[in-house]
């Protein structure tokens, strides 16, 4: 591909809008400095000590056990979030009922609300003494102080991601599809599950790996209501932290650093599902 | 609904006729219901624990809470905070948006996942990398303290992990606001004579002010309420370096459960407020505000 | 859309922004005065409150100097941690020799021989470990070996970060290594019975007291002496009982100066005169109040001193060795510790 004469070649296309220099200069420095330079600067401290040694850290015992425990519960939440997720995107947008807004804006809590605040408001609900855990009790559940705790916590954390992302695409469903799948004969669950469903999985799949990476990573709200118990109850972030107050900074990073290499393929997983759904459904 | 009454019909078509792309009342109200439980379990509950703990002594020792200068101190800190790191990422998003949004170059979608990271990045890193590098064992701690600049455990590295955790909201809402927006109207306005300025001020902003405003809502939320990062920067002096979710944690641990949850209540009014006018813009400026529900 | 119009939004934002850069300058004015970096374990908060302020008046009446005494609270390994990184503290009061052994070793802020500064080895006082249990103690628990019975579920901090949650550790550890001929097989394997009893480890003691107290688990709390006389004061003492055990460990939180930071900032006049305060017998007198045990008894009002029973009380060092070697066999990374949890899983 080097005929002579093709124009010189560009980093950008031409344009007559001004400003492209400044504009990605800045937002290419601040994305430098803020982001991509701590980070190297925690690969690199990671590094210290080397790829085996960041295998055997992963494969320590109890960071293992830590890294599966949130791994897996947050699999699990980002899965139920997911499902019920769905079914209130589902609900806010097909039906209409009284209280439907007030519904609607609430779904964003977990957005707003902090973290800690989240935390200790879940832990004194659903605690043995709580309103709900007093309940759960009776009927033999501890939710609060075990894996079950950090899992509800878990699925408050994400749900507003598994909803937002579906709800939109729901609103867009072209009412006449149905009504053509209708009027060929198809039943109303065939009609959900060939027609309606298949255009929404990519975002289905975006909103759960949303949920599953900022479930993977949450702290504030899952220290309060988890039991912290080494091998049981205690998840990867409160193991950096107490790597740190062991004064292993090498341990912690290295821990961080494959939390964050998943992060980083989470993120990548969601670009992918979106361009295979722009290629498929011409959306995201 | 004028089609619906095409449709094969419900049992009673008289009330209101089933549709054939909708459910059975019966399935409707089912839906609606678990829908409505599940999120009353899950969030109005947790939300209402702290309003009712709040105020579970009275009004009086609700407000003695916020005479203690140590609340005091920690609400300046947490406004200050949010002053800077807010702007900062304002103008870090609008000019992100406008390279990545009005622009065709290489690598866009790798520059759109980078400033995404923060997003999945666990609060707890983005407190530990601002250690690693200010802190005295950090890399270029040992430089700073020698000028006598103190930046984690003061302002300086609260406001930075701050900015990191807040990092894409702007530019995440702006990027496909703009891109949906296209560049017609601005290329009509330079062809007429307008500076590039001229240009983003008059035609660029009144287009994206919604949505502005909207991210600019969470990123000061989520700014106000970031826990796990401040928590690893904070040093949590008293008086001084403790954010209001610190304080929070403070008080909770000094068994002051209702000075705790009063605390708290404060930042879950801003949640409240925050809402309450992100749902008002949803509602009024639907249009304007980006389709895509990510945050 | 004329520019009149759309200029609006961008003046009213140009007056957010002065307004939110004068905001700014509000802490910042308030920094001025002499202010002093106290760094602390968990428990001390209520202490420290009234010993900062004690020591304001006096320094104040001395030198005619305003000082600000700040405070940080939280586990002793963490706190550790964030003076080694930077927290700016001009003295530690810690829960356990260790972690300034550790911010000795690893900042060299304070000077390795920090012990030898300071009157009574840097500790101003001492204390010890109690049980809490729950009111008529109904689970009859009186002896560390109570504490290893498997119907009884324990509550205790994570020795990894909390002083208080090592105390209870090498408590209980002491205790088995007395009772069965100074065996230390047979002690490591009675502290990993206790420790199967563990449903809630929490990162500092303010945390497991919380989840004891507040959220009802667990049937005994071993805690520090002052933190279970806390307790009762502050959630009723008619839901909890103390039992003292016939036996328990000589807990030793010691204070030091971090000399870089103090020589840093200038401070280092206040700052030892706040050290040498703690010895004084006004300072002595606030610690019984807060139910420590003062080193200086005769400085405490005698019906504080009447709170704190006679306990047959004995030095981990004398057990196991020095401090080094206490932290290495028990807590350090694969450790005592790790290696009971790891087999209790």
């Amino acid at each position: 591909m080097t005929e002579p004469n093709r124009p010189r070649w560009r980093f950008r296309q031409p344009s007559v809008i001004p400003g492209f220099g400044l504009t990605f200069g800045y937002a290419l420095t601040c994305l430098c400095l803020i982001v991509l330079l701590p980070l190297a600067a925690l690969v690199w401290r990671a590094s210290g000590l080397g790829l085996s040694g960041i295998v055997d850290v992963a494969r320590d015992p109890r960071v293992a056990s830590a890294l599966r425990l949130s791994f897996g519960v947050s699999l699990a939440a980002a899965l139920t979030a997911s499902v019920f997720g769905f079914l209130v995107a589902w609900v806010l947008t097909r039906y209409r009922f009284p209280g439907r807004r007030i519904v609607d804006a609430a779904v964003d809590l977990p957005f707003a609300l902090p973290t800690a605040v989240a935390g200790i408001a879940l832990a004194s609900l659903y605690a043995p003494t709580g309103l709900v855990g007093a309940q759960l009790a009776r009927v033999g559940i501890q939710a609060a102080y075990t894996p079950l705790g950090i899992f509800i916590a878990m699925v408050f954390i994400g749900l507003p991601f598994a909803v937002r992302t579906v709800q939109p695409l729901i609103a867009e469903i072209d009412k006449e599809v149905e009504e053509a799948s209708a009027t060929l004969g198809a039943s109303r669950r065939a009609t959900l599950v060939k027609v309606v469903l298949p255009p929404l999985i990519p975002a289905v799949l975006t909103g759960f790996a949303l949920a599953f990476a900022r479930g993977v990573g949450e702290y504030g709200s899952i220290i309060f209501i988890a039991g912290n118990l080494p091998y049981v109850s205690e998840i990867a972030p409160l193991l950096i932290v107490i790597k740190l107050s062991e004064y292993d900074y090498a341990g912690a990073a290295a821990i961080a650093t494959i939390m964050l290499g998943i992060s980083f393929l989470t993120l990548l997983a969601i670009n992918l599902i979106q361009a295979w759904s722009r290629r498929r459904f011409g959306y995201v | 609904m004028s089609e619906s009454a095409l449709t094969l019909g419900g049992p009673r078509p008289a009330a209101r006729p089933r549709s054939a792309t909708g459910e059975s009342r019966a399935v409707r109200w089912t839906l609606i219901a678990v829908a409505v439980v599940f999120l009353a379990l899950f969030l109005v509950l947790p939300l209402l624990t702290i309003f009712v703990q709040a105020f579970s002594k009275g009004f009086e020792t609700y407000l003695a809470t916020f005479r203690e200068p140590d609340a005091v101190a920690a609400v300046k800190l947490t406004l200050t905070v949010a002053a800077i790191a807010v702007p900062f990422n304002l103008v870090f998003g609008i000019a992100a948006a406008w390279a990545i949004a009005k622009f065709e170059f290489p690598g866009k979608s790798l520059l759109v996942t980078l400033i995404d990271l923060p997003f999945s990045v666990s609060p707890v890193v983005s407190g530990l990398i601002y250690v690693l590098i200010f802190g005295s064992q950090g890399v270029f701690g040992s430089f700073f303290i020698d000028q006598g600049l103190q930046i984690i455990f003061a302002l300086p590295g609260i406001v930075l992990a701050t900015i990191f955790v807040t990092f894409p909201f702007v530019a995440r809402e702006l990027i496909p606001l703009m891109q949906e927006q296209g560049n017609a109207e601005e290329e009509a306005a330079l062809t007429l004579g307008a500076s590039g300025l001229h240009a983003f001020l008059t035609v660029t902003l009144p287009n994206i002010r919604w949505g502005l405003l909207y991210s600019v809502l969470l990123c000061n939320a989520r700014a106000m309420g970031e826990f796990g990062a401040v928590s690893v920067v904070s040093g949590h002096i008293r008086g001084l370096t403790n954010t209001i979710p610190l304080h929070v944690e403070i008080l909770y641990n000094e068994y002051n459960f209702v000075a705790a949850f009063a605390v708290a209540s404060l930042l879950a009014g801003l949640a409240l407020v925050t809402l309450l006018i992100k749902s008002v813009l949803e509602w009024r400026y639907a249009g304007e505000l980006a389709a895509g529900g990510r945050h | 859309m004329t520019v009149q119009h759309v200029s609006r939004p961008i003046r009213s934002l140009r007056r957010l922004a002065c307004a939110l850069a004068l905001a700014g300058l509000v802490p910042a004015g308030a920094l001025a005065q002499t202010a002093m970096l106290n760094v602390s374990y968990d428990p001390t908060r209520e202490l420290y409150r009234d010993i900062n302020a004690a020591f304001a008046a006096d320094w104040k009446a001395k030198t005619g100097e305003d000082l600000t005494v700040r405070a940080s609270h939280g586990g002793s390994g963490a706190q550790a941690r964030t003076v080694i990184d930077g927290v700016p503290a001009d003295v530690v009061t810690l829960g356990i020799p260790s972690d300034i052994d550790a911010i000795a070793r690893l900042s060299r802020k304070i000077p390795a021989d920090w012990r030898t500064k300071l009157p009574n080895e840097g500790l101003p006082y001492t204390s010890t470990v109690v049980f809490l249990v729950r009111k008529g103690n109904p689970k009859a628990v009186k002896d560390w070996s109570d504490l290893a019975k498997p119907d009884v579920k324990v509550i205790t901090p994570n020795p990894k970060t909390s002083a208080g949650g090592r105390w209870n550790f090498l408590a209980a550890w002491g205790y088995a290594y007395e009772r069965d001929g100074k065996d230390a097989g047979k002690a490591d394997a009675f502290v990993g019975q206790i420790y199967k009893n563990v449903p809630v480890l929490d990162t500092g003691a303010r945390g497991s007291t919380v989840t004891f107290a507040q959220r009802g688990l667990g049937d005994v709390l071993p805690t520090w002496e002052n933190e279970a006389f806390l307790v009762l004061q502050e959630f009723g003492a008619d839901k909890f009982d103390i039992v003292i055990p016939p036996v328990s460990i000589y807990a030793e939180p010691p204070v030091a100066l971090v000399d870089a930071n103090v020589d840093a900032k200038g401070t280092r006049k206040q700052a030892e005169a706040y050290l040498q305060f703690l010895f004084s017998d006004q300072a002595q007198a606030i610690f019984a109040k807060h139910r420590y045990r003062p080193i200086k008894r005769e400085a405490a009002d005698p019906k504080d001193l009447a709170l704190l029973p006679e306990i047959k009380l004995f030095k981990i060092e004398d057990l196991q060795g020095d401090w080094d070697t206490i932290q290495k066999k028990n807590f350090d990374n694969g450790g005592l510790f790790d290696q009971l949890s790891r087999a209790g899983r």
